[in-house]
């Protein structure tokens, strides 16, 4: 399997102490954790600055990752892989955990654009959020996120990753239900929690495995490791186990659509942007691991493009506008896994696709809170159409997004995705054709959906709800503080990509972490793959312009096919939960509680019965009479002598 | 004559007293029954000295004498006390221990 990629050895460099503006990484997390204690400890007093304080934390981090990537590329690539020790944090015998950080190219270019994307969604939420009287609440948990993610991301251990990795989970628990006064949105992030728990006991259990063969949990003991294949195979699997609760990947995936609950920010900077590609970034970082382990690397790739055509399937039939949005999330993410499945020549496409995904995802997710904000918070895309007239800004930027996420040359998505097609065709046997192939209808059905979207949005008649039925709408474009950040995200949509690609930069840039790789030949001729790749967009996004935008789309949802009917109820994801998992743990509950009430209950309760009735009856003979005591000496001692006597008969 | 007489004498002395104990109520007479199967059983001590032909009965006889006087002090304190508080002897008003 893979053999070609199998016979490339990894020069993975190894890690050097942190010196300069990097040794300072712990700031990264330590600013913004700050920053959210001081909001939630002040409360009500910081109520009227409390937002710009949130601002000013993402700001500062970045600032700092920026200030420490160029201390990086003064650096020889040998060095570039740096730690930072900062105490010991467990002590145990046989395992001693540091408190550290890693600073490495992997992570300063995570790191970078999850400062900088965070810093323009927090902007973006002081106006969204303006009317909201719980905003400093609401700063303070985004703030509490970005902290968490950045130790997610630079820590230097397993078990630092873990903390980061739950502090996420809980910040999107806290924001999805941010709203919890909805009893429908406090269940979704429950839902949210449950599921990223399943997900976070593999993770626990990679750990143990580690801790059992390697006997260490940081990256330098771990992936330099010499794992048999049994064991890579099994922490392989746990770690993937992770990464699909964690980032939305079947089987796993059914709490992202209900986690759209929460306010658009957080659903651009957390459930599409930042912690659900936390899942991939696990795999990039544990490729040594996956790249002992072949049948691994294979489960990965598989997930991947199992949750490719899922999300991209239900995101053809959802009429909710962020939801549509989060299937599509689901849908690249699965790119990004299948990427990262394919070994390390996917390594550096993942994070890649990761990196300029976060951009034009955030951009388009800013662009849906902002159709919300002028449209009385609509989702519906059957009651838009036609608002590219009153929201220029709103229309370009998610424009500029569309085109990204459908691969257009040269807009950010096509250096990105169109590389991983590419990859996906890489190998021998069946998986290349396979893999290929889905990556490559992955594409058109990327294009037919968004393209739905965005003609539904932004185009076509005017269907928006007046009264009876709803408000009447008055759309309007929103104010500097929403477009702004939003046009900045358009632009790295259309710039970034190439930016990165060129002379392939990035892929260079990465290879201290994942290893140099040799080009390798796809079973397809590369100029065919590109070519084929833009005519599937080409005629998905035509589909959809026949479909929507040539014929008035319907305001109401229609009888339609059993596959849409399907992909409507995101194909019976929750009612397949509920009947595999949910309805047997609720019947084992209730047999584990019969159980206890009444054989384990009884049991104790009976014998505690029996013996009293016993004391009951025997505290008669204790009547106080000294006479009737001396009378049961008298008698005990009769009975005595006579079984004497008898004995000795 | 037998020794066998002295010990169903001894058996005779003890039945009355532990009769007296369990059936009279007064706390005087049940004392006195109380000392009527003790002096019956060195009675029996005595008797068993004799038949063994070494002294061990015998002194443990007079360890019995000697606690029965110490007990009888003791006991007659407790029964005149009780006597003061109460007015009564009787053993069945005496059930404060119950339960």
């Amino acid at each position: 399997m893979l053999s070609v990629v199998q016979a490339v050895p990894a020069e993975v460099v190894s890690a050097v102490p942190a010196t300069g503006t990097a040794s300072a990484a712990w700031l990264l997390v330590a600013i913004p954790l700050l920053s959210a204690g001081i909001l939630l400890l002040l409360g009500r007093r910081a109520d009227g600055w409390g937002h710009w304080l949130g601002v000013a934390a993402p700001v500062a981090s970045f600032v700092l990752i920026a200030a420490i990537a160029l201390q990086m590329m003064g650096l020889p690539a040998g060095e570039r892989v740096m730690t930072t020790q900062l105490y010991p944090w467990i002590t145990t015998t046989g395992l001693t955990v540091e408190f550290g950080t890693r600073i490495d190219p992997l992570s300063v270019a995570f790191v970078l654009m999850v400062t900088f994307v965070s810093s323009l969604i927090h902007v973006y939420s002081v106006a969204y959020m303006e009317h909201d009287p719980d905003r400093r609440r609401f700063f303070a948990y985004m703030n509490l996120f970005v902290a968490a993610m950045l130790l997610l991301v630079l820590a230097d251990s397993y078990a630092l990753l873990f903390v980061g990795w739950e502090g996420v989970g809980l910040a999107s628990y806290l924001l999805i239900g941010f709203w919890n006064h909805n009893p429908v949105y406090a269940t979704a992030a429950k839902k949210a929690f449950v599921m990223n728990r399943v997900g976070d006991a593999g993770l626990l259990l990679a750990m143990g495995a580690m801790v059992a063969q390697v006997g260490s949990v940081t990256f330098g003991e771990v992936l330099g490791a010499d794992l048999s294949p049994g064991w890579a195979t099994a922490i392989g699997l746990l770690l993937l186990l992770g990464a699909t609760g964690k980032s939305a990947q079947f089987p796993l995936q059914a709490w992202l659509g209900d986690a759209m609950a929460g306010p658009t920010p957080v659903s651009a900077l957390i459930h599409a942007a930042t912690m659900v590609t936390a899942g991939v970034y696990l795999v990039v970082r544990s490729g040594p691991i996956f790249d002992l382990s072949p049948d691994a690397q294979l489960a990965v790739a598989v997930i991947g493009a199992i949750t490719l055509v899922f999300g991209a399937v239900v995101g053809s039939a959802k009429d909710d506008m962020k939801k549509v949005l989060a299937a599509s999330t689901m849908s690249q993410i699965g790119y990004m896994m299948l990427a990262a499945g394919l070994g390390p020549i996917g390594y550096a496409f993942a994070i890649f696709h990761l990196i300029t995904h976060g951009f034009f995802k955030a951009g388009m997710f800013l662009g849906a809170g902002s159709v919300m904000h002028g449209m009385n918070d609509q989702v519906d895309i059957r009651r838009f159409g036609a608002l590219s007239g009153y929201m220029k800004v709103t229309w370009l930027t998610f424009m500029m997004g569309w085109l990204a996420i459908l691969g257009i040359p040269p807009f950010s998505g096509f250096w990105s995705k169109d590389k991983i097609i590419e990859s996906a065709f890489v190998g021998e046997g069946w998986q290349p054709w396979v893999f290929g192939t889905v990556a490559l209808l992955g594409a058109g059905l990327t294009a037919f959906y968004m393209s739905r979207l965005f003609f539904a949005v932004f185009h076509g008649d005017k269907r928006w709800t007046a009264p009876p039925d709803g408000p009447a709408q008055h759309p309007h474009e929103s104010p500097a503080l929403m477009t702004v950040p939003m046009v900045i995200l358009a632009v790295g949509s259309v710039a970034l990509g190439g930016l990165m690609a060129l002379g392939g930069g990035f892929a260079t840039w990465l290879e201290p972490v994942t290893g140099h790789v040799e080009h390798h030949e796809p079973v397809l001729p590369v100029w065919f793959i590109m070519a084929s790749t833009i005519v599937v967009v080409l005629i998905g996004a035509a589909i959809a312009w026949r479909m929507y935008l040539a014929r008035p789309m319907p305001m109401t949802a229609q009888h339609a096919s059993a596959l849409t009917r399907a992909a409507r109820n995101d194909l019976y994801q929750d009612q397949v939960n509920e009947a595999v998992f949910m309805r047997p743990g609720q019947a084992l509950t209730q047999g584990l509680y019969v159980a206890d009430e009444y054989v384990l209950d009884g049991t104790v309760e009976g014998s505690a019965f029996g013996l009293a009735s016993i004391g009951r009856v025997t505290a008669r003979l204790q009547n106080g009479q000294v006479r009737s005591y001396a009378g049961y000496v008298v008698g005990g001692t009769v009975v005595a002598v006579l079984a004497m006597l008898a004995s000795r008969m | 004559m037998s020794l066998t007489n002295y010990l169903v004498l001894s058996a005779i002395l003890f039945t009355i007293g532990g009769t007296t104990v369990l059936v009279r109520r007064n706390a005087i007479i049940a004392f006195m029954g109380v000392e009527l199967m003790l002096n019956a059983t060195n009675l029996s001590l005595v008797t068993f000295s004799r038949m063994h032909g070494n002294l061990d009965g015998q002194v443990m006889a007079f360890f019995v004498m000697v606690v029965a006087a110490a007990e009888v002090v003791v006991g007659l304190a407790i029964i005149v006390s009780i006597f003061k508080s109460r007015r009564s002897a009787s053993l069945d008003d005496v059930s404060l221990l119950k339960n």
